[in-house]
C-alpha cells in the first residue's frame, strides 16, 4: 500500500506492507535509527516519536496508520547544528546512561511540556510513566525536563515542530 | 516482532465502514487506535485476514450536546476526554478515568470506543460507563441500534456487538454539577487496574441525592455497585457514613484470582478503593 509521510520536515512517498510497524518504516526504509526498539511489548516508550505533533510509540502504530501525517523524530529536532533545548539540558544534566532510552525520553519530555510548560517534580514523574530507564537513571532526568522547561518556559510546543511546505520526496530517500 | 500479514482498509465513511466488515467476514478485525490491538497482532495471539481502520472516518470523531446527554464519537481519544470541556462539565468522571488510562502516548492514541469494544475486565473506561448508564449507538448492515451499557459487556472481552456491527459513537446522561472520582489500584506505572472503583455522586445540602458506582476487574465484566449506591443515597456526606456504605461494594461480585491478587483481597481491595473514591468525589 502507498503512503506519503512527512518525517522531519521532508516528505517521503513509498510502497509498505500494512503489517510493518511505523518504527521498522522509520528504521529500515527511511535510515532513521535514532528511533529505537526497547521492548517490543508497548511498555519502554524506546521508540517514542510524535505523529502530528503528540508522542505515540511507534512499535504501537501501522506505518499504514501514518498515511497522511507529519512525523517527527529525534533526529528531527537539531536546528542548523543546534541541539534542541531539551536534548542540551539532558546533555548539561547528564540525563542519561547506556542511552538507549534517550530518544524516547527525549521525545516524551517534549510532549509533556508543551502540554505542561511548568511541571513540578511529580507532573514530571507521571508525564513521564510511559517510559522506563532500565539504568534507572530517573533523576537527572526529571532534572534535565526542569531545567530545560526553565530554559524554554514555555516555547516548544508541537508547533515549533510543523514544517510548512516540506519538499517532496520518493522511494525512501532523502 | 512483527505481525503477521494481514490485508488493510481505510474507509472514510461508516457506511463504508460497515459494508468492509461485513464483505470482509469473520476473520477481519476493525482497528481504532491500535493500543490493545497492536501488541496482540505483534505476539501473534491473533491473525486476523484483514484490518478495517477507522482513522479516517470523521464521523466518528468529536463530542456535542444532544439535549439531557452527551455525544461522544468511537474514535475520540482518551487524551481528547482528558480535555475536552463538555466533558470537562457533564461528565467529569469520564475525564478522571481517561487520566488514568495506560501512559500519555498510548492516551494520544487509544479510543473510548475502541476500549469499551475491547472489554477489558481490567481496562479502565467500561465502568465509567456503566456507572453513567451511557449507551451504545451500534451499526451494521441492518441498521442503528442502541444497546444499554447494563447490557452491552457480556463477558470477558466480549460484548452485545454482533457480526458485522461497530460502535459508532457512546451517549452518556448529563451529571452536570455532580462530584466524581476514579480510584484506580496497581502496583507500578502504567499497569492495568488490579481493582478500580468508578464513582459519580450528587451533593445536595451535606447529604447524597444520588450516586453512582461500578467496579473494574472485579468479574469477567465492569460491575454496578448497586447495594453501596443504595447505601449512600439520603446519607451525609462524611467519611464514616460512606465508609459504611462501601463495605457493601464486594456483594455480587466475582473478581479472578491470579498472580496480581487473589479473589478475598480483591474484595477487600473493592471495599476500601469505593470508600476512597466517594470520599475523594464529595471531598470528604
Amino acid at each position: 500500500m502507498r503512503i506519503t509521510v512527512t518525517v522531519d520536515g521532508t516528505k517521503f512517498t513509498d510502497d509498505v506492507e500494512p503489517r510493518q510497524l511505523l518504527v521498522h518504516y522509520l528504521r529500515e526504509r527511511l535510515g532513521k535509527v535514532g528511533t529505537v526498539v526497547g521492548c517490543d511489548t508497548s511498555n519502554c516508550g524506546a521508540c517514542t516519536v510524535h505523529l502530528d505533533g503528540h508522542s505515540v510509540k511507534s512499535c504501537s502504530v501501522l506505518a499504514v496508520q501514518a498515511d497522511g501525517c507529519e512525523v517527527t523524530t529525534i533526529e528531527g529536532l537539531a536546528r542548523d547544528g543546534n541541539l534542541h533545548p531539551v536534548q542540551r539540558a539532558f546533555h548539561d544534566n547528564h540525563a542519561l546512561q547506556c542511552g538507549f532510552c534517550t530518544p524516547g525520553m527525549i521525545m516524551q519530555s517534549i510532549d509533556l511540556l508543551a502540554d505542561n510548560p511548568d511541571p513540578d517534580e511529580k507532573a514530571v514523574r507521571e508525564g513521564l510513566e510511559g517510559n522506563l530507564c532500565r539504568c534507572t537513571g530517573y533523576q537527572n532526568i526529571v532534572r534535565a525536563v526542569r531545567d530545560a522547561a526553565a530554559q524554554m518556559q514555555g516555547g516548544a510546543g508541537p508547533e515549533a515542530e510543523q514544517v510548512a511546505g516540506a519538499p517532496a520526496t520518493a522511494g525512501g530517500t532523502q | 516482532m512483527i505481525p503477521a500479514a494481514f490485508d488493510y482498509v481505510a474507509p472514510t465513511t461508516v457506511d463504508d465502514a460497515v459494508r468492509a466488515l461485513s464483505e470482509a467476514g469473520e476473520d477481519a478485525k476493525i482497528i481504532a487506535g491500535g493500543q490493545s490491538l497492536l501488541p496482540v497482532l505483534r505476539m501473534r495471539l491473533a491473525a486476523p485476514s484483514k484490518l478495517i481502520d477507522l482513522g479516517k472516518v470523521p464521523e466518528l470523531r468529536g463530542i456535542r450536546e444532544d439535549g439531557d446527554a452527551l455525544v461522544i464519537g468511537a474514535m475520540t481519544t482518551h487524551y481528547e476526554m482528558q480535555h475536552d470541556p463538555l466533558i470537562a462539565e457533564h461528565a467529569s468522571l469520564l475525564a478522571l478515568t481517561a487520566n488514568a488510562v495506560a501512559d500519555p502516548q498510548v492516551r494520544h492514541r487509544g479510543t473510548f470506543g475502541g476500549s469499551l469494544a475491547h472489554a477489558d475486565p481490567a481496562g479502565d473506561l467500561p465502568a465509567p460507563a456503566l456507572a453513567l448508564d451511557a449507551e451504545m449507538v451500534v451499526r451494521g448492515m441492518d441498521g442503528t441500534r442502541t444497546v444499554p451499557a447494563a447490557e452491552f459487556f457480556t463477558d470477558f472481552f466480549t460484548t452485545a456487538l454482533r457480526p458485522g456491527e461497530i460502535l459508532v459513537e457512546v451517549r452518556v446522561p448529563k451529571t452536570t454539577g455532580w462530584s466524581a472520582h476514579y480510584e484506580k489500584f496497581n502496583r507500578v506505572a502504567q499497569a492495568w487496574s488490579i481493582v478500580a472503583v468508578a464513582a459519580a455522586v450528587r451533593v445536595e445540602g451535606g447529604a447524597i441525592a444520588e450516586a453512582r458506582v461500578a467496579l473494574t476487574n472485579m468479574g469477567s465484566t465492569p460491575v454496578r455497585a448497586t447495594s453501596v449506591e443504595q447505601a449512600l443515597v439520603g446519607r451525609e456526606a462524611t467519611p464514616s457514613a460512606i465508609r459504611d456504605a462501601a463495605a457493601h461494594a464486594a456483594e455480587g461480585t466475582s473478581p479472578p484470582s491470579n498472580a496480581d491478587a487473589d479473589a478475598e483481597y480483591r474484595k477487600h481491595l473493592a471495599r476500601v478503593l469505593t470508600s476512597r473514591a466517594v470520599s475523594a468525589a464529595v471531598g470528604a
